[in-house]
């Protein structure tokens, strides 16, 4: 019973941090179809500007994460009027051939600016304590990242489902030419798209660097994880990569505790299974014609 | 020709007289320069090019010539193509450095088909110096810094010992090393855990080791982020408010070690080397190693460098800077000197370094810096792990 108690808490917990990491992706590449292998370098964008304004700077925690996440959205959305607006109707090669280019050159500045060591984001003593939940004493930080999380879903559905910018947004995706046609500023929805989705992607650098530290080589390690969670949660669904983080993180936690001299083969397999089953993502049925 | 036009002639062609010839020594250094390793080759060049900078610039009266090749990640057949490059067309003399086993191991055809000696700056895998007669190592192995830390816990009176290591090679290796020696110091390792290469998330393993009722954890993890995660999973759950001791060896090397910040306050590990180390070689050593690159660590990477050059030092002392590979071996077989961890010298048989192994604690040290601060020293230690 306790044992299914520390899965369970460990393996939200977790799930959690998947998410928070993912969520700006399952925006960029989810909902906007843009190939974004970047989405790492952003993340890591995020997570050193609040390293850097609240240790070397001294800033509170607060407003340093802030700052830091909307210099990130200020940066995305800078990125895609430049640069990535001319990539949107190429082909999905170009796509991960730029994405990929440029990961590779935020893996170097981070390199040459702040050098290889892995880079902390100092918690205010707040964060750092533990508390006691009954069964056991988890970290104040990960109820944290749990609470971000789910309010970040809560978001996003009213956004997508009942502001006026969620129907712009969907009819940009589905059909930017009549999109246009009905005088929607399908430019300014992109621009603002993808500066939420980097702005998100910082979040998760910053919440998520508790688990998956930052350092230069950031983007690329953490890029398949993040993949996956977008993939079998379903393009473009916010509540489906909820999901699917939550089940690969238990089922990843599970192995942990149970059989971890298989390393990651129950999380693969799980991948496996979860994708034959459901190819569109787990909170979309398969289209009845395609 | 005026008189001032051919003075300076005869002023030029001085200067060029002056310039010296080629160096009369060249040691080919083999370290990853690029890529998520990269520090490593960073530490190795200040490591050793303090040292010959703190020899004045010669080693025995010979200029030495470093020439570095990029070794990148574990990649063994590439590591061994860089071996033949440096022998076969900058006709190295010495040879160093080597982060990974793997690529360590590699190189043994090469030096011992061309009688070229080489120092291991790192490489820990116990038997590397079997594979070659060349072979010469101024790190450490597994072994011989986890036999110490076993006996430790074994004279603590801890009865029940939890391992846990991250699922490779040298983690295995320090898994076998720990139970062995525990076992037969009369102590009882109750659970052996091994957590995948790719684990970010450690509060599992905590909670496991929590509940095995150990009292007392052996751990091995590869630096960088997940040595920072395991020890923030053992803080939060709660296993060092509930007095399960940390045993570890490089888990708070120099190099991650500010990185922690309090987390690590505490915590025990066997090591042969702290920057904290009380003696004037150490002094010197920091000093030396500070002018060279400031942002250099102190810490085995620099100081296994910094050794290494001495051995090569001494094998260019003993054949007088020409190339005499069974002579320079013979002369490093016996070498015996204080640097900068301690006593030390060459066995003869493994021709790797026999070294003080310390218990450390980390500890706030002045300017409020963590330090690894010795409180006993273990005594002198070969390496345990060969025909394990």
């Amino acid at each position: 019973m306790k044992l299914l108690a520390n899965i369970l808490i460990d393996g939200i917990a977790y799930g959690m941090v998947l998410f928070i990491i993912s969520v700006g992706l399952s925006i960029t590449l989810g909902l906007m179809r843009f190939v974004n292998l970047a989405h790492g370098a952003f993340a890591m964008t995020g997570g050193y500007l609040a390293a850097w304004l609240v240790r070397v700077q001294g800033w509170p925690f607060a407003w340093g994460v802030l700052a830091a996440v909307l210099a990130t959205g200020l940066l995305g959305a800078l990125l895609e009027v430049l640069v990535l607006r001319r990539l949107f109707k190429r082909s999905e090669l170009h796509q991960v051939l730029f994405t990929i280019g440029l990961t590779f050159l935020f893996v170097a500045s981070a390199n040459l600016v702040f050098g290889p060591e892995v880079q902390l984001i100092p918690l205010p003593s707040w964060l750092t304590s533990t508390v006691d939940i009954g069964v056991r004493a988890i970290p104040m930080q990960r109820l944290l990242v749990v609470g971000t999380g789910l309010l970040i879903v809560v978001l996003a559905a009213w956004l997508m489902n009942y502001s006026r910018f969620g129907i712009w947004l969907r009819a940009t995706v589905d059909n930017t030419d009549a999109a246009s046609a009905l005088a929607i500023p399908v430019q300014r929805v992109y621009v603002l798209t993808f500066g939420v989705g980097a702005a998100l992607a910082g979040l998760g650098g910053i919440l998520g660097a508790e688990l998956m530290p930052l350092e230069p080589f950031y983007p690329v390690k953490y890029l398949v994880l993040v993949l996956v969670v977008v993939v079998v949660g379903g393009m473009g669904s916010i509540a489906g990569s909820l999901v699917a983080a939550l089940t690969l993180g238990t089922i990843d936690t599970a192995t942990k505790y149970l059989a971890s001299q298989w390393g990651s083969l129950f999380f693969f397999l799980a991948i496996l299974v979860l994708l034959a089953w459901r190819p569109q993502g787990l909170l979309v049925r398969a289209r009845a014609s395609p | 020709m005026s008189l001032k036009s051919s003075l300076a002639i005869a002023t030029l062609s001085l200067t060029i007289a002056a310039v010296p010839a080629a160096a009369q020594v060249k040691v080919g250094i083999i370290a990853p320069f690029s890529g998520p390793f990269a520090h490593y080759g960073v530490l190795f060049k200040a490591g050793a090019e303090a040292y010959i900078a703190s020899q004045g610039g010669k080693l025995a009266g010979q200029t030495v010539e470093l020439i570095y090749k990029d070794e990148g990640g574990p990649n063994p057949a590439n590591t061994k193509t860089l071996a033949q490059e440096l022998v076969v067309n900058d006709k190295v003399d010495y040879l160093g450095g080597i982060v990974f086993s793997p690529n360590a191991f590699a190189v043994a055809p090469v030096i011992q088909e061309s009688k070229t000696p080489m120092v291991i700056f790192n490489a820990a895998t116990s038997d590397i110096t079997t594979k070659s007669d060349y072979y010469l190592r101024t790190s450490y192995t597994l072994w011989q810094v986890t036999v110490p830390i076993a006996q430790h816990a074994a004279k603590k009176g801890f009865k029940k010992v939890v391992t846990a290591v991250t699922d490779y090679a040298p983690g295995v290796d320090a898994e076998n090393a720990f139970k062995a020696e525990f076992a037969k110091q009369g102590g009882q390792v109750t659970e052996s855990i091994r957590m995948p290469v790719r684990t970010t998330d450690f509060a599992p393993f905590a909670q496991r080791i929590k509940a095995s009722g150990a009292q007392a954890v052996y751990v091995f993890l590869p630096g960088g982020p997940p040595n920072l995660g395991f020890v923030k999973a053992y803080n939060e759950n709660g296993l060092r408010a509930a007095g399960i001791e940390f045993l570890g060896t490089a888990e708070t090397d120099e190099f991650d070690l500010q990185k922690f910040g309090d987390a690590t306050l505490g915590l025990n590990t066997a090591f042969h080397y702290s920057a904290a180390h009380d003696s004037p070689a150490n002094k010197t050593f920091l000093a030396a190693l500070a002018k060279q690159n400031k942002d250099a660590v102190a810490n085995y990477a620099t100081v296994g460098a910094w050794d290494g050059m001495h051995v090569i030092h001494k094998m260019i002392e003993a054949t007088g800077g020409k190339r005499d590979s069974d002579k320079a071996m013979a002369a490093a077989k016996t070498l015996k000197w204080e640097s900068p961890r301690g006593p030390v010298s060459i066995d003869p048989t493994t021709r790797h370094i026999t070294q003080n192994v310390y218990l450390r604690v980390v500890e706030k040290g002045p300017g409020g810096l963590l330090i690894n601060r010795e409180i006993q020293n273990f005594g002198q230690h070969a390496d345990h792990g060969l025909g394990k």
